[in-house]
């Protein structure tokens, strides 16, 4: 990415914009030289966003007829070696799930943004919702690894999806952004920064003709032999030796195969996961959160610390993979755990997981379409005082 | 085999290849080397995209060269993002008429309407092979398969004239029983600016034949020889007499505006030169 173009285009300073925007200027900022998508509300704005400004850094915008034709033009885009995105919401996010198994299977960066809304089905098409947080572990079928991450704020958007195209290029594996129609459409004061202060990392491709011949092995993350370069490059989704080669009949061929793409994730686990924790040193009562919940959580727990009560707050950044040994550990020292987000109880099955049974696990659940308040968040915190 | 001129277009590791006795596919993938060849198209650029079914393994993995083999229905919407990320290499899809006119016919036509330079080669055999002979949107009318034992009471798609209308600068169908025809017409399709679809009506005696009292690929062929009408002669006969008939030849020809040659120039429009 030539930094002396986005400097132009984008001056450093602070703006005034949608979450939706800023996934976009984050992404342009990544490098990201191709989208593909479909109109859906409360992501159309990433869409239009990117149809305005990809071009004037030299990228391309696709209305694809559907998100199936979408992301199957991202990974098609991907393989020529440009970094590619595509955003949708809940039933678009649903009609991709068969091709984000092939992104993982095929070892190809992109980058899926998922701008969460009611549901099921069309529900409340127009509000937020957070009810998407096993879809994106577990929506696409078989044995699989996944990363999603979550921003909290507008800020956040532009920074998540940075993230997003660094693990995706670094891990060859497609990474899950989920938003949310609330902060999606919020607007705020954001930052943008000099390029000189992203980091931008780029896939690996095979430095001679020898890398290229396994491109699905010899390293835990192979080179990328990229179309176009002569290298005649095979890819399947169907279960493949290192060379690409299907082979769907040798028991350890695919065992192999897939336990790598779980372990290319799980050895870089501690590099992958992030978060955000307060006042959890001396916690008794812990509030976990994610995504447009964490603001009224903190709120919560700030108002609950001003009157003496030892609250902590922990805020998931990546939720794929979970920070099981941080929340485990954490666990033992507290008496309760509150866990506030927009839907039935998802992150709390995944919490539950990793606490003993001697810890209350309470959520705050809420749908449709208003978000939680701090009081909400308050008050189940005094529950448990 | 090693006299064979087209092998050296094959990976040679991966075969023999998996078609059965008698399978059209092996005259597609022969007439696609031969194109390619004569029109002295180096393989390095050339990118083979192709969907799931047993069509789709006529590209992927035997012909040597970048090969994306997709998920089904799908390939021509991958090709899409290679397309616009490699518009000076060649960007071919080879499958079948389930995966490309039924599962994933949207993209057929979306393709075709946004006249994307990508040369499509739709094998069309009448019959979801793959799975074991189930019908298929493009199975004749009457005709016996697995799902239909009582007789298809569906009427098959027209694709060859539905992707002209969509939008196509390229649009010819044969049989495998016209190879010569079939090598103009590929050759034409992958030099063709512009989308552009060759539809072959290609033979499957295990799935397809062996229902409908077409026991070999010799049956199969002799019957497309039979029922085959020119579209010259298609056009002065009625519907009723066209009932059940293969109309060959090519459906349109012609200059329209490609896709990425579009989006470059929006590209080199408002690109923003910063030095
Ligand atoms: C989403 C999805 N649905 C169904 C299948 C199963 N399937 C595999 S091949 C095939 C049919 C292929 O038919 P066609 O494209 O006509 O190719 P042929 O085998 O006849 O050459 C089907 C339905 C699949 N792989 N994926």
């Amino acid at each position: 990415m030539n930094r002396s173009v986005l400097r132009k285009l984008y001056p450093k300073g602070n703006y005034f914009m949608q979450g939706d925007e800023a996934i976009a200027y984050g992404a342009i900022f990544a490098g990201c030289k191709f989208y593909a998508g479909y109109p859906i509300t409360p992501a159309s704005e990433i869409a239009e966003t990117m149809a305005r400004e990809l071009p004037k850094v030299g990228g391309y915008y696709v209305q694809m007829e559907d998100e199936i034709g979408s992301i199957a033009a991202i990974i098609g885009a991907s393989w020529t070696g440009l970094k590619s995105m595509t955003a949708t919401s809940g039933p678009g996010f649903s009609l991709m799930q068969e091709n984000i198994g092939y992104a993982i299977m095929t070892e190809t960066p992109i980058v899926v943004v998922d701008v969460q809304r009611s549901g099921p089905s069309t529900g409340q098409a127009t509000k937020g919702a957070q009810g998407d947080f096993f879809q994106a572990r577990w929506g696409t079928h078989g044995d699989h690894p996944a990363i999603a991450i979550s921003p909290s704020s507008v800020e956040e958007c532009f920074w998540t999806t940075i993230d997003a195209f660094n693990l995706s290029e670094k891990f060859r594996m497609p990474i899950i952004i989920l938003a949310d129609g609330i902060i999606g459409h919020m607007r705020e004061q954001i930052r943008i920064p000099d390029p000189e202060e992203v980091e931008v990392i780029e896939r690996r491709l095979p430095q001679n003709e020898e890398e290229a011949k396994l491109p699905f092995g010899g390293d835990l993350i192979p080179p990328m032999p990229i179309f176009g370069r002569g290298y005649f490059t095979h890819v399947t989704g169907s279960t493949h030796k290192e060379t690409g080669m299907r082979d769907v009949y040798t028991p350890s061929v695919h065992d192999k195969l897939v336990r790598r793409l779980h372990e290319k994730i799980e050895k870089h686990k501690k590099e992958i996961v992030k978060w955000e924790e307060k006042f959890t040193d001396d916690a008794e009562i812990l509030v976990v959160s994610w995504g447009v919940s964490a603001k009224p959580s903190l709120c919560a727990v700030l108002r609950a610390r001003s009157e003496g009560i030892k609250a902590g707050f922990f805020r998931l950044k990546t939720v794929h993979p979970f920070p099981s040994e941080r929340i485990s550990k954490l666990s033992k020292k507290v008496r309760a755990i509150i866990v506030p987000e927009m839907n039935l109880g998802q992150l709390i099955i995944e919490v539950q997981r990793f606490v003993n049974d001697d810890v209350r696990l309470i959520g705050v659940n809420k749908i449709g379409g208003v978000p939680i308040t701090s009081e909400e968040v308050y008050n189940a915190i005094k529950e448990v005082v | 085999m090693s006299k064979y001129r087209m092998l050296k277009y094959l990976r040679q590791e991966v075969l023999p290849t998996t078609m059965c006795l008698g399978c059209g596919g092996g005259t597609v993938l022969n007439i696609f080397a031969n194109a390619v060849d004569e029109l002295g198209i180096d393989p390095k650029d050339l990118v083979m995209v192709s969907g799931i079914g047993c069509s789709a393994w006529i590209p992927s993995p035997y012909f040597k060269a970048d090969t994306l083999h997709t998920t089904h229905g799908r390939p021509i919407a991958f090709a899409t993002g290679i397309k616009v990320g490699l518009p000076d290499k060649y960007v071919v899809v080879i499958s079948g008429d389930g995966d490309l006119a039924g599962i994933g016919g949207n993209h057929l036509l979306h393709a075709a309407r946004r006249n994307i330079d990508i040369a499509v080669i739709l094998v069309n055999n009448f019959i979801h092979g793959m799975t074991g002979g189930q019908v298929a949107p493009t199975t004749p009318f009457g005709a016996k398969t697995t799902t239909t034992p009582y007789g298809n009471i569906e009427h098959p798609l027209n694709i060859s004239e539905t992707v002209a209308a969509a939008g196509a600068s390229y649009v010819a169908r044969w049989t495998t029983a016209n190879p010569f025809m079939l090598l103009k017409s590929i050759k034409k399709a992958l030099t063709k600016k512009g989308f552009a679809l060759v539809e072959v009506i290609s033979q499957c005696p295990v799935q397809f034949g062996q229902r409908n009292k077409l026991r070999s690929a010799p049956d199969m062929l002799r019957w497309f020889l039979k029922n085959s009408v020119p579209l010259k002669k298609a056009m002065k006969m009625s519907p009723e007499e066209l009932e059940g008939k293969i109309v060959i030849g090519e459906f349109i020809d012609r200059e329209r505006v490609e896709f990425v040659e579009e989006l470059n120039k929006i590209i080199r429009g408002v690109y923003v030169n910063a030095d």
